[in-house]
């Protein structure tokens, strides 16, 4: 079935529920309320009567017919407006007294009951009134009717009835219409939801759900699928960034590999020339392969799985181990390497990649230091620092270069893959260690911090 | 050398087979598992070549198998690309080396030339005493002479010449080099080892007539009299 979607909304339904719910409440309150009113002024009417007709029978006891006559007789002088209704009649029920022309023709019930319409006397336009009596034989065959004429009662009847029809009228009514300001706006926050995620599809990733400010349930979805939408789209743009990069990184070597099997084709070239090109394509070849291999290091790093190899490692060894590796090439640039070891650090991890890690950071700052610099590698307490005397990172800078392919403008120039510190990264965070990069004054510190 | 190659992908075996053939060894493939298990069972060879990666019996399984039954061929085990961890794992269940795809194939034959040195039982660890031409190598008294002058060496240099001394002749690469003298499995992004090598020729060849440490092209390096 295809209802509109304001009918098909589960808030609607839910309100139609509840309009069933309250209207029925509201109907069995009234109909109580109804039959209470009603009841008591009934009551109240057949009391009356009732009291009546005990007076009258004890004048009947003393004083017989005449005297019961002239009493009905003056009661109805005394009654213009004709409240009551009296009437005597003798046994073939001519009326003999009373204010009624004659013997009502309704059957009485068994208690001697009756209900009969009463046109009014006073007024010409003949209203119709409803009267209630009880009749009774006397002894010597009189027949006797005392009522009262039960106008208030019917009205009173009929305002319980309307109030009660209206009451219910109108629950339902402001229940309904309740029901679909609620539901409307229930739908409009999720179509808000809807519309939102319609248009991230569709390619608009920066899309967010808007929220109220009013920290309700729906605020608090809102928010929580937004940060999700935030913390996808920057995975996202990480992808992209990354793939970006390769496509853009690899292009450069690739074109040049393909320039040199392109030299290698003319035969024009010597012996000595064609052996270079075939060295040039070989290292270009190596260097695309090295790059490919750095980067499913460093996503198999991350995913966590090369804890297997964890072992013990005595940190201040290791970087003993890289600072004498390394100490001839920043001898060459003439750069100092000084190694501080406060004690023996023993933790649990995977020793080539500690190694791979610090040697990373040891191969930049000898890199980026210019001559007669110092690099410095310390250790204390889980922590491995590298210092350089060099340019150092900008502040803002310092989060970015984590990032795969990321490499400084003033890096452009020096040859690197852009990979080195997302290794490190990505080995300290396996260690669940993390990486700070801090102003040397000059030139830029790297600390490993594995204290965890 | 007798080398059995077992490969499943064609073309990586043809490869190798066709870089050992042109380098003077004899190289026998075998393209899936439970061949490659029964030649190497029933004919004899100086060192295998296993791809990591094959359909049962893999690899791995292939050389435990072999180390139980008591055969100690040395075995070098090829993997994927990015398959670092798998390292420790070949070499747990019973392999010699490790060598990830792609390769070079005198990355290769260089390792492979150094696995039935190893085992040939020339130049053992028990030796104290190494010689190359007039270059001596006292592995007891750490001293290293050249014509009989003394040379100063620093551990790591003695290390490294020791290295190069035991496998002579034959070229040793880079990473080689990283694993056996540095005792470190990782990728140097700058020559460190270049500068290394250097340094250490400064002190060996600088000052003598006929060089010693050869450079070889794309490969590493070897230490030998004549030049390769």
């Amino acid at each position: 079935m295809n209802f509109p979607p304001l009918l098909r909304s589960a808030s609607f339904r839910l309100t139609v529920i509840y309009i069933f719910l309250f209207g029925g409440s509201a109907a069995v309150l009234l109909g109580f309320l109804y039959w209470a009113i009603a009841g008591t002024l009934s009551d109240q009417v057949d009391a009356a009567i009732d009291a009546d007709i005990k007076g009258l029978a004890e004048q009947y006891k003393l004083h017989g017919a005449p005297g019961i006559a002239a009493i009905i007789a003056k009661r109805v002088q005394n009654d213009p407006g004709e409240r009551t209704v009296y009437l005597l009649t003798d046994a073939l029920r001519r009326p003999v007294v009373g204010n009624l022309s004659k013997w009502p023709t309704v059957d009485p019930d068994t208690r001697g009951w009756i209900e009969f319409e009463l046109h009014d006397r006073s007024s010409s336009d003949g209203e119709v009134y409803l009267a209630r009596a009880r009749s009774f034989v006397l002894q010597g065959g009189l027949n006797l009717l005392v009522g009262r004429e039960v106008r208030v009662l019917v009205r009173t009847r009929d305002l319980v009835i309307n109030a009660v029809i209206w009451g219910i009228a109108i629950t339902g009514a402001l229940a309904l219409a309740g029901g679909v300001a609620m539901s409307r706006s229930t739908t409009r926050r999720i179509e808000a939801i809807n519309q939102t995620s319609r248009e991230i599809s569709e390619g608009a990733l920066d899309r967010r759900i808007p929220t109220r400010g009013t920290d309700d349930e729906f605020d608090q979805l809102a928010l929580q699928l937004n940060e999700m939408l935030d913390r996808n789209q920057s995975l996202m743009e990480g992808l992209r960034h990354v793939s970006d990069n390769i496509a853009h990184d690899l292009r450069t070597p690739l074109t040049r590999l393909r320039q040199t099997l392109e030299e290698m084709e003319e035969s024009c070239l010597s012996d000595t020339e064609q052996e270079h090109a075939v060295d040039r394509a070989i290292l270009e070849a190596d260097g695309l392969l090295s790059i490919f291999n750095a980067l499913l290091r460093i996503s198999q790093i991350e995913a966590g799985g090369r804890r297997e190899n964890f072992g013990k490692v005595d940190l201040t060894a290791l970087l003993t181990d890289v600072a004498e590796l390394y100490e001839p090439v920043a001898e060459e640039k003439f750069l100092k390497l000084a190694v501080y070891c406060d004690t023996t650090t023993e933790i649990d991890g995977d020793r080539d990649l500690l190694f791979q890690a610090i040697a990373n950071l040891v191969d930049n700052a000898i890199k980026y230091s210019p001559p007669d610099g110092t690099v410095t590698l310390h250790s204390v307490d889980r922590t491995v620092s590298v210092s350089d005397t060099g340019p150092g990172i900008p502040n803002e800078e310092r989060e970015d270069v984590f990032r795969r392919f990321h490499r400084l403008e003033v890096a452009r120039s020096t040859p690197g893959s852009g990979l080195g510190l997302s290794l490190v990264e990505a080995v300290a965070h396996l260690h669940d260690g993390c990486v700070r990069l801090e102003d040397n004054h000059p030139g830029l510190k790297a600390t490993i911090d594995l204290r965890q | 050398m007798r080398v059995l190659v077992i490969e499943d992908d064609t073309e990586v075996a043809s490869y190798i087979v066709k870089a050992l053939d042109e380098a003077g060894h004899n190289a026998t493939p075998a393209n899936t598992g439970k061949q490659g298990l029964f030649l190497a069972t029933t004919e004899d060879f100086d060192v295998l070549v296993v791809d990591r990666m094959l359909p049962a019996p893999d690899g791995l399984t292939i050389i435990r198998t072999l180390r139980a039954s008591d055969n100690l061929t040395p075995a070098l085990v090829l993997s994927a690309l990015g398959e670092v961890d798998d390292r420790v794992k070949g070499l747990k269940a019973g392999g010699d080396d490790y060598l990830t795809k792609p390769f070079a194939a005198s990355e290769l034959i260089a390792r492979l030339e150094a696995l039935t040195r190893r085992s040939a039982g020339t130049n053992q660890e028990t030796d104290t005493r190494l010689a190359l031409g007039n270059l001596e190598v006292d592995l007891l008294a750490r001293s290293v002479r050249r014509d009989g002058k003394e040379i100063d060496l620093q551990p790591r240099e003695f290390r490294l010449l020791e290295y190069l001394m035991r496998n002579s002749g034959n070229v040793v690469t880079r990473t080689m080099l990283l694993e056996h003298v540095w005792d470190y499995h990782f990728d140097p992004q700058t020559n460190v080892i270049d500068v290394h090598i250097s340094r250490l020729r400064q002190k060996i060849d600088k000052k003598f007539d006929t060089p010693l440490i050869h450079t070889v092209r794309g490969a590493g390096y070897t230490l030998r009299t004549s030049p390769p």
